[in-house]
């Protein structure tokens, strides 16, 4: 009602001014838009009076019910007062468990899901400092399953993550297989994990030394007994891309997202009796108690269930509830085995080296190596002893690592690589599952509504997508629906069962 | 009110250019009002997110139709009868092994069935340019192990995961045309590199590569028994001519002048 007289009122009154400036023909009629670059040297008096009006109108919106001003000073990004899901840590497994969560469900409100994590810079999370690779090339039929449901995923992804009015996702991903190397003594353990492979529908081939080198000639065979190449479904992407456009998805569907540290928890607790004659304490989880970064202001979170999916720390979770802190000789005893192991990752540039077709190399003396991009660079790396586990406490970089272990063996294995240099390395965080290497998916059994998805030791960015619905499926429907986890549970580690996985890198 | 405007619009011809630039630029970015009105209703409720999806499942109809698996096909008349019926649905072309006639559709879509007589002759020749085949409907093609040629030229639904899953034919694919596809990134391309009897590539003119002319030479190194027609080495370097050093050459040519 206001507004557009007042604009024609400035646009003649423009006008005006115009002609008495320069006495060129006038511009638009109707429009205020000044073609000039120069500012006005006069002081125009209307519009220092809309100044002032804007001021006005700004200060009077914020004062209005419904703003979010109020006299009361409130913290910005706390998270709601009760939330239905609590998911601890906002990786990929996070967040493509909060997406399916959403996803299975169809109502925006049936279910609040709230997404605690305490990095909004994402500077230490293992999703983006990992290599970002893709293989069917697993020992276990499990792990092997979660990687073609992966993989059909990605294949799709727009129409899984697309959103509306955005640009389609473009996880760059480069279709290059991984190469195994097996030396003689591990040979016949790839042919077995061949044969559960190809049983299970991976395209994957055998190589023989001779028939290796006349694929890849920059590879030396001496020691090597048998290769195996996956040809479809493998290579690398870009989890940047892939974490964001789950996030992107998740939020747009109505999960909430919350900066700030879980510092603990509280908890009801009953008692029961084995039929041992143990006591044991059955906790179950009421509020999770969130921290806001930077301050001592903590939320209680009143939950129904807690997922946890802090990966590298969520060994650290696990203890918050007192897990582990049991009598000894019971299952109280036996804490989440996961910690986090710190991995560098070196970038060599080696002009010489192989192209297009460089693989994804795994050597059967821990060193990987990849291409990155078309330029002459090259990513490698590898897991060192267990003795010589590196400090955790913080992400440096030991370059000595790479002169000493890691360059002999790549030298070794690819010739070429004898000249090269380093152009930049990284640490990142394994959330290694210490028992067996392999993945916790599931309810523990003395915390009764804490799921984990967790301890995936280097494999969670490629099977996120998989265990994400696996996860909701336990959580909606109480079981597991497309791929039958259940040998993932806890409850293997309570029993000291390992589920070993042979092919990790 | 609006006719005034347009005459005064005449009246400045200079103006006109102004203008429509002006709504050009305002035009490009924000969303039209149809969208604008869905993200407003997107925030509140999550039904939208279904019906987006539900759109872009009838936007996918005709892909996913024209891909679909002929499992009863295979079953009843054998694998190279449904492929070579699927590749006629797809509007494509194809030759059978010692034959020098090709299989084609008409203008209609619409074609012979002669095809169903010759159950034990395989495919050596196919021809899907500008067809909606995907990876899905390569399926039906996996069969024919004696493929010498392919093309998809201009093929909007191939992509990397297409690229992929062409090692199939790994033993006796001697041709591929993938020129003009618009989803084709290096990514895919090297996952060329199973193809060891590729003999001829063509790799002009997808959009997607960047610096084709770098890309033209890798593809070159990684199939070294195969010829490839791709942009021109140099094409996608920015060769800087201005400000550069001035070469010994050059300070001759001044030195005579």
């Amino acid at each position: 009602m206001f507004s557009l007289p007042k604009v024609r009122f400035t646009g003649r009154s423009y006008k005006t001014l115009s002609l008495i400036n320069s006495h060129c023909c006038s511009f638009g009629v109707n429009s205020s838009r000044s073609f000039g670059t120069g500012r006005h040297v006069r002081k125009d008096f209307i519009q220092d009076l809309e100044n002032q009006f804007k001021a006005f109108r700004d200060k009077a919106k914020a004062a209005m019910p419904g703003s979010d001003w109020s006299p009361i000073q409130v913290t910005r990004g706390l998270p709601p007062e009760r939330a239905d899901v609590v998911i601890i840590g906002g990786g990929v497994i996070g967040w493509s468990i909060a997406y399916w969560l959403k996803r299975k469900l169809m109502s925006r409100d049936s279910l609040r899901v709230v997404l605690v994590e305490k990095d909004p810079t994402y500077s230490q999370a293992s999703t983006v400092l990992s290599a970002g690779g893709i293989r069917q090339q697993f020992s276990l039929k499990e792990n092997i399953q979660l990687s073609l449901a992966s993989a059909s995923f990605m294949k799709n992804i727009n129409e899984h993550l697309g959103v509306l009015n955005e640009d389609p996702i473009d996880l760059q991903f480069n279709h290059s297989g991984y190469l195994f190397l097996a030396n003689e003594a591990w040979a016949h353990i790839m042919e077995e994990s061949y044969a559960i492979q190809k049983e299970l529908g991976a395209e994957v081939t055998l190589l023989s030394p001779a028939q290796l080198k006349e694929r890849f000639p920059c590879v030396n065979t001496d020691g090597v007994a048998l290769a195996s190449l996956g040809l479809e479904n493998e290579g690398w992407f870009d989890p940047w891309t892939l974490l964001n456009a789950f996030r992107r998805k998740a939020m747009s569907m109505g999960v909430y997202q919350c900066f700030g540290e879980v510092t603990g928890f509280r908890c009801w607790t009953q008692n029961a009796e084995t039929t041992d004659g143990d006591l044991l304490n059955i906790k179950r989880i009421k509020y999770v108690n969130v921290q806001m970064p930077n301050s001592l202001e903590y939320q209680p979170v009143e939950c129904a269930v807690v997922v946890n999916a802090a990966g590298a720390s969520s060994g650290k979770i696990g203890d918050m509830l007192g897990i582990g802190h049991g009598p000894k000789t019971s299952v109280a005893a036996i804490p989440v085995p996961v910690e986090p192991r710190k991995r560098f990752v070196y970038v060599v540039h080696c002009p010489d080296g192989p192209g297009l077709e460089c693989p994804f190399l795994i050597d059967y003396s821990g060193v990987y190596l990849r291409r990155e991009g078309l330029g002459g660079n090259y990513i490698t790396g590898m897991s060192p002893e267990e003795s010589e586990e590196p400090d955790c406490s913080n992400l440096d970089v030991d370059h000595e690592f790479f002169q000493e272990k890691i360059w002999p063996r790549l030298a070794h294995r690819i010739p070429v690589f004898e000249n090269l240099k380093v152009s930049g390395a990284w640490a990142g965080f394994y959330d290694y599952n210490s028992f067996d290497q392999n993945g916790i998916v599931g309810l523990h059994p003395l915390v009764n509504n804490m799921y984990f998805a967790t301890g995936f030791s280097g494999h969670g960015l490629q099977h996120s997508p998989a265990v994400g619905r696996a996860v909701a499926e336990l959580i909606l429907d109480g079981r597991f629906k497309t791929i039958d986890m259940s040998s993932f549970d806890f409850r293997r580690i309570l029993r000291q069962e390992p589920m070993l996985e042979k092919n990790i890198v | 009110m609006a006719a005034s405007m347009l005459f005064q619009m005449r009246r400045h011809c200079s103006l006109v250019p102004c203008l429509t630039v002006a709504k050009r630029q305002y035009a490009s970015n924000p969303p039209s009002l149809f969208s604008k009105v869905f993200l407003q209703l997107n925030q509140r409720f999550l039904e939208v997110e279904y019906l987006i999806r539900l759109g872009n499942w009838f936007k996918n109809r005709d892909v996913r139709r024209k891909n679909l698996f002929y499992d009863y096909a295979q079953k009843k008349y054998g694998v190279n009868v449904a492929a070579a019926y699927s590749i006629l649905k797809l509007g494509g072309a194809f030759r059978f092994a010692g034959q020098t006639e090709w299989f084609c559709t008409d203008s209609k879509g619409k074609f012979s069935f002669d095809f169903v007589n010759t159950p034990d002759s395989t495919i050596e020749e196919i021809d899907l340019s500008r067809t909606l085949i995907n990876q899905a409907g390569l399926h039906n093609l996996m069969s024919q192990r004696k493929l010498r040629s392919l093309s998809v030229q201009g093929c909007p639904e191939v992509d990397d995961w297409f690229l992929a899953r062409l090692h199939v034919f790994s033993e006796t694919l001697q041709e591929l045309n993938l020129s003009h596809c618009p989803r084709i990134t290096v990514g895919g391309l090297a996952a060329l590199q199973h193809l060891r009897q590729l003999q001829q590539l063509d790799i002009s003119s997808l959009p997607q590569v960047q610096s084709p002319g770098l890309v033209h030479i890798l593809v070159e190194e990684m199939l070294p028994h195969c010829k490839v027609i791709g942009a021109e080495y140099d094409q996608g370097l920015q060769i800087q001519t201005d400000n550069r050093e001035p070469t010994d050459a050059d300070s001759l040519r001044h030195a005579q002048t």
